[in-house]
């Protein structure tokens, strides 16, 4: 089960942060801090060689003792993080992008949301409910 | 096809509307220029995270330019930018010569004095876009004979 999903945004702070359970935040927080270096390592050692459409999935960042943290850019430097439990070793990395496929999809439509201006940390209630099916589904 | 209409109609209607109310409070022309590019940089945000979706990675500046010149205008005005020049020092110019918001003003220099009134919005969609591609950038862009137009990028390297 997804334990948390936070969205950072490309000034490198998080947009929207999400986990169950609620107390384990300020943790998860730093776990995310330190995955960002790799996530941009993957990016840079990605460049040099062709990209395809697959490019945008780096997958499995790397596990931790309790979680496995997977790791998704998009074109406009927004990075999605998720932290798994690791007792559920049966997860795939095409369900995995499929889920993060779903969080852009989101994203974007949050972005197009003329009301609140960009950067600032809201938490826009459909995006909130996918997020929540999301975290209950990948099981 | 009727969305290309709709968008050139709402234009349209947006200039005209916002110079309207700038009649009525005391603000000078530059105001209303800034508005309409404000408007259209907020719009090219969403409109690139939309776009960019499906597209594999950009390998560079170059690369995201010519995405802009190719699909991004592509998808928003129905054809190709036809030209695009670099200096490689961080200036391009993309040249449209019969760009689809003027074509229905004139063929020559009748209207030019308020031809600028009308690329205001497009400048900022190139703004908005570059800037959630990580580029910081200044847009201009002049007019010598509609409906041809160039809209210079100068990109700000921090």
């Amino acid at each position: 089960m997804a334990v948390c999903i936070m969205v950072i945004v490309k000034e490198n702070y998080p947009f929207y942060v999400r986990s169950i359970p609620v107390e384990n935040e300020l943790k998860f927080h730093s776990v995310v801090h330190t995955s960002l270096d790799l996530v941009d390592e993957k990016i840079s050692a990605m460049g040099k060689a062709l990209v395809d459409q697959r490019g945008l999935c780096p997958g499995l960042l790397y596990p931790t003792e309790d979680y496995k943290v997977y790791g998704y850019v998009t074109n406009s430097k927004v990075k999605f993080v998720t932290l798994v439990d690791s007792s559920n070793t049966a997860h795939r990395d095409n369900e995995i992008c499929s889920m993060f496929w779903k969080l852009h999809n989101s994203y974007t439509d949050v972005t197009c949301n003329p009301f609140p201006n960009p950067g600032d940390r809201i938490r826009p209630r459909v995006f909130d409910n996918m997020v929540t099916s999301l975290m209950t589904q990948v099981c | 096809m009727a969305d290309e209409a709709l968008f050139l109609l709402l234009h349209n209607e947006m200039v005209s509307g916002v110079y309207k109310s700038a009649e009525q409070g005391e603000v000078e022309n530059g105001r209303c220029i800034t508005k309409l590019e404000n408007m259209g940089f907020r719009v090219g945000q969403g409109l690139i995270e939309r776009f960019t979706k499906d597209t594999a990675r950009f390998k560079d500046e170059l690369d995201i330019m010519k995405f802009i010149c190719k699909d991004f205008w592509t998808t928003v005005f129905k054809k190709q930018i036809d030209n695009l020049r670099t200096n490689h020092q961080g200036i391009y110019v993309l040249q449209d010569n019969k760009f689809r918001l003027l074509t229905q003003m004139s063929s020559g220099k009748q209207y030019l004095e308020h031809a600028s009134k009308y690329l205001a919005f497009t400048c900022g969609l190139i703004r908005g876009g570059l800037s959630n591609l990580g580029i910081k950038s200044i847009v201009t862009a002049e007019v010598s004979s509609m409906p041809a137009c160039k809209f210079q990028v100068m990109i700000q390297k921090l």
